[in-house]
């Protein structure tokens, strides 16, 4: 209980420092953070998804490609206000996901997940024939844009680190709201036992399709947010399978899948793994991938399923503990119906 | 004018035949252990670098490579689902998926390593170059015509395997109950290591005809696993016959799709693809 009330302290020191970085760190980690906030918000995405929903995507980059589209087509193109542009990106990624979801819904797990891979192929190839947006090799944002987010270099990477860290904040509270809930608790259910939940009454295909749609306005943010890093939008960077799904799917899958946990500590990990893999090129990916089938083999929830083994409960409470007179009133039926079977 | 767009439909059948080989293994492993192989178009990607690698080193033409590589495949695939895929499948699906999709990546970025992102191709010498002249200015590859038809005999092949043999009695056993299947004394393990056995030998023949038709690099396994999805989706789930025809409208979509600009041969394809799922969710020929 000591050990789990101290890590819980460290997490919440971890989040106020967070909260405060560009005051505490110097720009290059300003930057470092930022990216890391951006791929948590994805990876705590693809969680939702893959660790609750039970659907599997390998196309998510295909909103964060749109989101980025979208934030150029409204803010460079049609000059509208960048922040307002922000929030519209992740409008356009839900009117793009409705209709995936209308198609892809009508495949069944492994087939839905490649359904998702072709839809994102197909919005890659349609976004390079976009001649406003530069065609097949892309655009840089222009300067005016980029200089409304902060006129001094340091106030810029401020800005854009908040907007980033508002969004991995507001999307990790979701997700935890989210499991809190009546619909969280039967996704958990149906996670452990399918059976069983729909023995109980679980309606999954309701919760399955809110979270599909749930997920796209966060991946179009996380898209507008990562082009105000990149500073420039092109098919193949904007829509990279590599940096906003393979990559995403390895942390999670190591960190600890189905967990609220899992997502922050395997993105905390690839990015403390990266400062020294990364003059391995593609050796990385190798390492990465190989790592995932060991934990899928050994350890299905990941890391944190390990460290949680030696914490006894969860960082974060997502679920909803029995009351100590449940626990006494399930502890005596078992053990009379033990000494009935004696 | 007729002549071109003939010219184009008949380019786009044969290239039907050679998508079709592309699907048959997927079909196979998707419709028997009732998963996608994600890595599917890496491991063809990988038999052609196998087959680049028999006829750069012994220099044996592209025929005796592809029979030495035959018996390797079935073993891969038999050690494969014997020793890593067995110890997920049937618990979870989304952890097949998983292994597949870290497979992919490994294999991607493995091949990257060791033989650069250069694209490569393996010479069919004069098969390749010689054409038939069917009059009016049409002319097809005898290569693509042989593709074509080797497409229709591993369909037909399979399907006399899967239906008219014991080892088809027993796959097709386990793939409809496992639990019923091993009550009666069959192993379902050993079963589905023999029909992953086979997946890989239609992969290697799918990569030594496509390391001849057209360049292979690293990166371009995902494009022959979404080509084998479309088709085996589009001709209806388990069906073979099905996935002829899938394999055939493909093509031929992306062949009208390059006659008019070069960069919407792709997209053809998969617009077409969304279509018929939009239309005919169960696919063209549906098994079930």
């Amino acid at each position: 209980m000591l050990i789990l009330n101290g890590a819980r302290a460290m997490f919440a020191a971890g989040v106020v420092a967070m909260a405060a970085a560009p005051f505490l760190f110097d720009a290059n980690h300003v930057v470092l953070l930022t990216e890391f906030m951006s791929m948590l918000v994805l990876a705590v995405m693809w969680n939702l998804l893959a660790g609750y929903a039970d659907i599997v995507t390998v196309g998510q980059h295909a909103y964060v490609g749109v989101g980025a589209y979208a934030f150029f087509g409204f803010a460079a193109l049609a000059g509208v206000n960048p922040y307002l542009s922000i929030v519209l990106a992740g409008l356009v990624a839900l009117a793009v996901a409705v209709p995936t979801m209308m198609l892809v819904f009508r495949l069944r797990t492994a087939y839905l997940a490649i359904g998702t891979w072709v839809v994102a192929e197909l919005l890659m190839l349609a976004s390079g024939k976009l001649n406003a947006w530069g065609g097949g090799s892309g655009t840089s944002l222009p300067l005016s844009i980029v200089l409304s987010f902060g006129r001094a270099r340091d106030d810029r990477l401020a800005a854009v680190y908040w907007l980033a860290f508002g969004l991995a904040a507001v999307a990790m509270l979701a997700t935890y709201f989210l499991l809190r809930s009546r619909i969280g608790v039967g996704l958990t259910a149906m996670r452990d036992n399918e059976e069983g939940a729909a023995a109980v009454g679980v309606n999954v295909t309701h919760a399955r399709i809110l979270c599909f749609l749930g997920t796209a306005p966060f991946l179009g943010i996380a898209g507008a947010v990562i082009t105000l890093q990149k500073l420039r939008i092109a098919p193949s960077a904007s829509f990279s399978m590599t940096d906003w799904t393979v990559l995403i799917i390895f942390n999670v899958v190591i960190g600890g899948i189905g967990s609220f946990e899992g997502p922050i500590i395997g993105t905390f990990i690839y990015f403390v793994l990266r400062q020294y893999l990364a003059g391995l090129g593609a050796w990385n990916l190798i390492l990465l991938g190989t790592f995932s089938i060991v934990v899928i083999l050994i350890e299905k929830r990941g890391l944190w399923g390990l460290i949680r083994r030696g914490l006894g409960d969860d960082l974060v409470p997502i679920a909803h503990k029995p009351s100590a007179a449940f626990e006494r009133t399930a502890k005596a039926n078992i053990n009379a119906a033990s000494d009935n079977r004696q | 004018m007729i002549a071109i767009w003939a010219n184009q439909l008949l380019q786009g059948v044969m290239l039907g035949g050679l998508y079709t080989l592309f699907a048959i293994g997927l079909s196979l492993s998707a419709g028997v252990m009732r998963f996608i192989n994600v890595a599917h178009g890496d491991f063809i990607v990988l038999t052609c670098y196998a087959l680049l690698l028999l006829s750069t080193l012994l220099g044996v033409n592209p025929v005796v490579a592809t029979l030495i590589v035959l018996p390797v495949a079935f073993l891969f695939g038999f050690v494969l689902q014997r020793f890593l895929l067995q110890r997920v499948v049937g618990e979870n699906v989304l952890l097949v998926i998983l292994v597949t999709f870290a497979l992919s990546i490994i294999i991607e970025n493995g091949l990257l390593e060791g033989f650069g992102a250069d694209p490569q191709k393996i010479s069919g010498g004069r098969l390749e170059t010689a054409t038939v002249a069917l009059g009016n200015g049409i002319n097809v590859g005898l290569f693509q015509i042989a593709t074509f038809f080797t497409a229709v005999a591993l369909v037909a092949a399979l399907d006399l395997l899967l239906y008219r043999t014991g080892i088809g009695a027993k796959i097709r056993a386990v793939s409809d109950d496992v639990a019923a299947a091993n009550l009666i004394g069959l192993s379902s393990v050993r079963i589905y290591a023999v029909a992953m056995g086979i997946t890989f030998v239609t992969i290697a023949i799918a990569a030594s005809f496509v390391s001849i038709w057209t360049n292979f690099d690293p990166a371009s396994g995902p494009t022959r696993l979404l080509v084998a999805f479309e088709v085996i989706v589009m001709g209806g789930l388990g069906s073979l016959w099905g996935s002829l025809a899938g394999g055939v409208i493909l093509g031929v979509a992306q062949a009208v799709g390059g006659q008019f600009d070069i960069a919407w041969q792709i997209m053809a394809g998969h617009i077409v693809f969304l279509i018929v799922l939009a239309l005919r969710p169960q696919g063209l020929f549906p098994k079930y």
